[in-house]
C-alpha cells in the first residue's frame, strides 16, 4: 500500500520494542492531575465530570418519569414525605408534600434539562474526546494554549459549583430556557443558575478558542486541511459556533440577572420591556448551541463508520464542508423557536425556509455515511453498533425536525411531547449515542484497558431498546396533544406514558451497565498482561500510530503526514488488522 | 537581535530560529507560538465584540420602542465629560501603539514610558467616569426600580429607567474592561521592566495592545450612541 511508506516514519525510526511510560503514569500524585496542562489528562477529567453530571441529570429524569407512570401525581408527594427535611423533603408531613409536588416536578425537569444541556452535552464531546484526540489526530504535542485549557476546566468546575449551589438553595423551576417574565419573578434560585450558565459559557468559549487556534496552527507537517480526520473538522465547526454564539448567551444571562435584581425593564413587560426580545437573545445562542451539541457527534460517527467498515470515507470534502455549512446556517434559524411567540409572518416564513435548509448539509452527511457502509467490510464491533444505532435514531430525530420547522404543523405540535421526542432523538439518540460509541472506540487508547465485548454488546442493545421505547411513542403522545412539562395528564395517555417510563428504566439500566463494565476495566486486577497494541481497530489517523496509552508528549519525534486518514491498510478478510 | 534575556531553554527543535526565553515546548518554532497567540487574541476579540453586540442590540430595540424617551433622557448625560473621555481614550491608543513599536525595536525605556502613559490615561478615563456616575446617582438617574430622578426635580417622560439601565449596563461593562485593561497593562509593564521584550519576543505587548484598541473602539461607538443621540 502507498500509505505505509513514510506516514509513521517517526515511530518506525524509534522502533516498536521500546516503551516509554504513558501519560497516565508519567507523573504521579493528585496535584499532577488537578493542575495538569496535558490535554489527555484534561480530557479524562472532563470525561469523569461530564459522566458524573450525566448520572445526576439521569436520576432526575428517572424520578419524574416515575411520577408520570400514573396520572395521579402521587409519586413525588410520597417521595417528599419520606425524605428528611435536610434533603429537601418534608419529613413525614404529607400535606406539605402534596402542596409542593407540582413545583418539585418543575424543579426536577429543570434540573434534568439544565444539567444535561450546560454540564453534559455541550462540554462532553469537545471537553473529553475533543481534548484527548485533537492534538493526537493533528500530530501535535498539545493544544495551542495548554494553560488556558486547564483554566477552562476549572471554569467549568466553578460553573458546576454554581449549579450544585442552585440545587441546594431551593432549586430552579424555570425550565432550562429561563423564559421571562417567569424567570424574572419566580422565587427560586434563578440568579445562581444564571451565573452558573454564564460561567460555563466562558469555559465553552475558552475551549472553542483553544481548539480553533490549535487546528489553525498546530497541524503536523503535511497535515493539510483536507488531510485532517473528519472529527477535527467537526470540532472546528463546533469551535466556531462556541466562539461566536456563546458571548451572546453571556450578555443575555447577564441582562436577565440585572432584570431580576434591578427590574431594568428590558425583558419584563411590567417595566416596559419585551419578553420576546429575551427569546430572540436566548435562541440566538441556544439554537447554534444545538449544533455545538451535535456536530462533535457527527465527527465521531465519521471516524467510526469509516474505521469499522474498513473503507475510505465517502465524500470527505462534502462531510467536512457540510459541518462548516451547518455552523453557518445555525446562526440564522433561531426564529423557528418563536413561531407562536408573536413574530411577523414574513420572519416566520424566512426562518421556516432557513430551517429546512439545515436539512441539506445534514442529509449530505447521513447519505455519505451510508455510502461509506456500502460494500464496506463492516465489522460489528461495539463502536460500530453505536454508529449504526446513531444512523437510525438520528435520522428520526432530524426528519421530525422538519415537521417542526413547518409553520402550520408547528402550531399544532409546539410545546407538546412531539418536541420532547424530537430533541431527545437528536440529543440523546444523536450526540449521546455517538459519544458512547466514541468512548468505546477510543477507550483502549485513552486508558490502556479493554472492556468486556459481550457485555458491551448486550448493554448497547438495552440502550437501543430502552431509548426507543422511551421516546418513540412520545411522538404519538405529542401529536395527540399531550403538552410537555405537565406533571399530570388525562387518563387516556396512561398506557403510552407507562411504556415511556418502563423504557426509561431499561435505558437507565443499560447506561448503568456501561458505567459498571467500563469502571471495572480500570481496576488494577483488570490490567492487561501485555500492553495493548497501538492500533486497536486498524485506524489510519495519527492517534493510532502512537503508543497505547500515549506517552506524555504524544509522539516520538514529529509525525509527518503524506496521505489522508482514511487510506486503510489492505483489508484482511479474516477481520484481523494488518500490522505489516 | 535582542540582548536582554537569559539563555534559551533546552528544548530546541532542529531547524528552528533561535528560541527566546519564553518559548513553550509544545510549539515547533517561535513563529508558530507568536502566530498562535495572535490568532487566539483576534478570536477572543471577536467574542468581545459579540458580547457587546448584545448590548448594542438592546440599545437599538429600546431606542426603537421609545425614541422620544431616549432623546429626552440622553440630554441628562454630560457631553463634555464624555467628549473628554473620548479624547483621552484615543490618545491612550496612540501611546499603546507607540509601546508596541518600542517593543518591536527593543527599546525597553520607551516601552515602559508609553505603557505608563497608557495606564495614566486609562486612570483619567475612570476618574471622569467616577464623577459622571456620582452625578447620576445623586440625581436618582438609576436603572430599573432604583430610578428616582423625579424626586430630584427631573422629569423625563416615558420609561427613562430603561435608558439609564442601558446606559449603566453598556458603560459599566465597558468600564470593567478598562479596569481589566489597567490590570493587564500593569502586568506587561512589570514584564517590560524585567527586560522580557525585544524584537524576538513582544507578543504580550502586542496582544494587550490589541485588547486596548478594542476597548477604545467600543467607546468610540458608545459615545455617539449614548451621548449624541440626535
Amino acid at each position: 500500500m502507498a500509505d505505509d511508506k513514510s506516514k509513521h516514519d517517526a515511530e518506525h525510526a524509534e522502533g516498536h520494542g521500546k516503551r516509554e511510560p504513558s501519560y497516565l503514569v508519567a507523573q504521579r500524585g493528585l496535584k499532577s492531575w488537578l493542575f495538569t496542562i496535558d490535554h489527555k489528562r484534561l480530557g479524562l477529567m472532563y470525561l469523569g465530570s461530564t459522566l458524573l453530571f450525566f448520572f445526576v441529570g439521569g436520576v432526575a429524569a428517572i424520578l419524574f418519569r416515575t411520577e408520570l407512570l400514573t396520572p395521579a401525581g402521587d409519586f413525588i408527594p410520597w417521595l417528599l414525605s419520606h425524605l428528611p427535611t435536610a434533603l429537601g423533603g418534608t419529613g413525614g408531613d404529607v400535606e406539605a408534600a402534596v402542596a409542593q409536588s407540582a413545583t418539585t416536578y418543575n424543579k426536577l425537569f429543570t434540573v434534568h434539562g439544565a444539567v444535561m444541556v450546560f454540564l453534559v452535552i455541550i462540554p462532553a464531546v469537545p471537553g473529553s474526546l475533543g481534548n484527548f484526540l485533537l492534538p493526537l489526530m493533528l500530530g501535535a504535542k498539545d493544544v495551542a494554549f495548554p494553560r488556558l485549557n486547564l483554566l477552562s476546566f476549572w471554569v467549568y468546575t466553578l460553573g458546576a459549583c454554581f449549579f450544585l449551589y442552585t440545587l441546594f438553595a431551593g432549586g430552579l423551576d424555570t425550565g432550562w430556557t429561563f423564559y421571562t417574565p417567569y424567570s424574572s419573578t419566580t422565587g427560586t434560585a434563578v440568579v445562581s443558575a444564571l451565573f452558573g450558565a454564564f460561567i460555563l459559557g466562558f469555559s465553552s468559549i475558552l475551549t472553542g478558542l483553544n481548539f480553533m487556534v490549535t487546528i489553525h496552527k498546530m497541524r503536523a507537517p503535511g497535515m493539510t486541511w483536507n488531510r485532517m480526520p473528519l472529527f477535527c473538522w467537526s470540532i472546528y465547526a463546533t469551535a466556531v459556533i462556541q466562539v461566536l454564539a456563546t458571548p451572546v448567551l453571556a450578555i443575555t444571562l447577564l441582562l436577565l440577572v440585572v432584570e431580576r435584581t434591578l427590574n431594568i425593564g428590558i425583558f419584563d413587560p411590567a417595566m416596559g420591556g419585551d419578553p420576546v426580545l429575551f427569546q430572540h437573545f436566548f435562541w440566538f445562542y441556544s439554537h447554534p448551541a444545538v449544533y455545538i451539541m451535535i456536530l462533535p457527534g457527527f465527527g465521531i460517527i465519521s471516524e467510526l463508520v469509516a474505521v469499522h467498515s474498513r473503507k475510505h470515507i465517502f465524500g470527505y470534502k462534502a462531510i467536512a464542508l457540510s459541518s462548516v455549512a451547518i455552523a453557518i446556517i445555525s446562526f440564522i434559524v433561531w426564529g423557528h423557536h418563536m413561531f407562536v411567540s408573536g413574530q411577523s409572518e414574513l420572519a416566520a416564513i424566512v426562518f421556516s425556509f432557513l430551517t429546512f435548509a439545515v436539512a441539506v448539509p445534514t442529509a449530505i452527511k447521513v447519505f455519505s455515511w451510508v455510502a461509506t457502509l456500502y460494500k464496506g467490510s463492516i465489522q460489528f464491533n461495539t463502536p460500530m453498533l453505536y454508529a449504526l444505532m446513531f444512523l437510525f435514531t438520528f435520522s428520526i430525530g432530524g426528519l421530525t425536525g422538519v415537521f417542526l420547522g413547518t409553520l402550520s404543523v408547528d402550531v399544532h405540535l409546539h410545546d407538546t411531547y412531539f418536541v420532547v421526542a424530537h430533541f431527545h432523538y437528536v440529543m440523546m439518540g444523536g450526540t449521546i449515542i455517538a459519544f458512547i460509541g466514541g468512548l468505546h472506540h477510543w477507550w483502549p487508547k485513552m486508558t490502556g484497558r479493554t472492556y468486556s465485548v459481550w457485555q458491551s454488546k448486550w448493554a448497547a442493545l438495552l440502550v437501543f431498546i430502552g431509548f426507543n421505547m422511551t421516546f418513540f411513542n412520545q411522538f404519538v403522545l405529542g401529536q395527540q396533544g399531550m403538552p410537555r412539562r405537565y406533571y399530570t395528564y388525562v387518563p387516556q395517555f396512561q398506557q403510552q406514558h407507562m411504556m415511556s417510563t418502563i423504557g426509561s428504566y431499561i435505558l437507565f439500566l443499560g447506561l448503568l451497565w456501561i458505567a459498571i463494565y467500563l469502571l471495572a476495566s480500570l481496576r488494577r486486577s483488570a490490567a492487561p498482561k501485555e500492553p495493548l497494541p497501538d492500533n486497536t481497530w486498524g485506524g489510519a489517523s495519527l492517534e493510532w500510530s502512537t503508543q497505547t496509552p500515549p506517552i506524555e508528549h504524544n509522539f516520538h519525534g514529529q509525525p509527518r503526514v503524506d496521505t489522508d486518514p482514511y487510506n486503510f491498510p489492505q483489508i484482511d478478510r479474516t477481520g484481523e488488522v494488518d500490522h505489516h | 537581535m535582542s540582548t536582554d534575556h537569559e539563555s534559551p531553554k533546552a528544548h530546541r527543535p532542529e531547524g528552528a530560529h533561535e528560541p527566546h526565553a519564553f518559548f513553550a515546548h509544545h510549539f515547533n518554532t517561535p513563529d508558530q507560538q507568536a502566530g498562535a497567540a495572535k490568532l487566539g487574541m483576534w478570536v477572543f476579540l471577536s467574542t468581545e465584540i459579540l458580547m457587546f453586540s448584545g448590548l448594542f442590540l438592546a440599545y437599538f430595540i429600546v431606542r426603537m420602542f421609545y425614541p422620544d424617551m431616549v432623546l429626552a433622557a440622553h440630554e441628562h448625560l454630560n457631553k463634555t465629560a464624555g467628549g473628554i473621555n473620548t479624547v483621552v481614550l484615543i490618545t491612550s491608543s496612540v501611546t499603546m501603539a507607540l509601546a508596541v513599536r518600542a517593543a518591536q525595536v527593543g527599546n525597553t525605556p520607551a516601552i515602559k514610558r508609553n505603557l505608563l502613559l497608557t495606564i495614566m490615561f486609562a486612570g483619567v478615563f475612570m476618574v471622569v467616569k467616577y464623577f459622571e456616575y456620582t452625578a447620576k446617582f445623586e440625581h436618582g438617574m438609576l436603572p430599573g426600580k432604583y430610578y428616582t430622578a423625579f424626586e430630584h426635580g427631573y422629569y423625563i417622560p416615558g420609561n427613562p429607567h430603561i435608558f439609564f439601565a442601558v446606559y449603566f449596563c453598556m458603560t459599566g461593562l465597558h468600564g470593567i474592561h478598562v479596569l481589566v485593561g489597567i490590570g493587564v497593562l500593569t502586568w506587561v509593564y512589570i514584564r517590560a521592566s524585567k527586560g522580557h521584550f525585544g524584537p524576538n519576543y513582544y507578543t504580550p505587548v502586542e496582544n494587550v495592545g490589541l485588547y486596548w484598541h478594542l476597548v477604545d473602539l467600543i467607546w468610540i461607538f458608545l459615545f455617539p450612541l449614548l451621548y449624541l443621540v440626535r
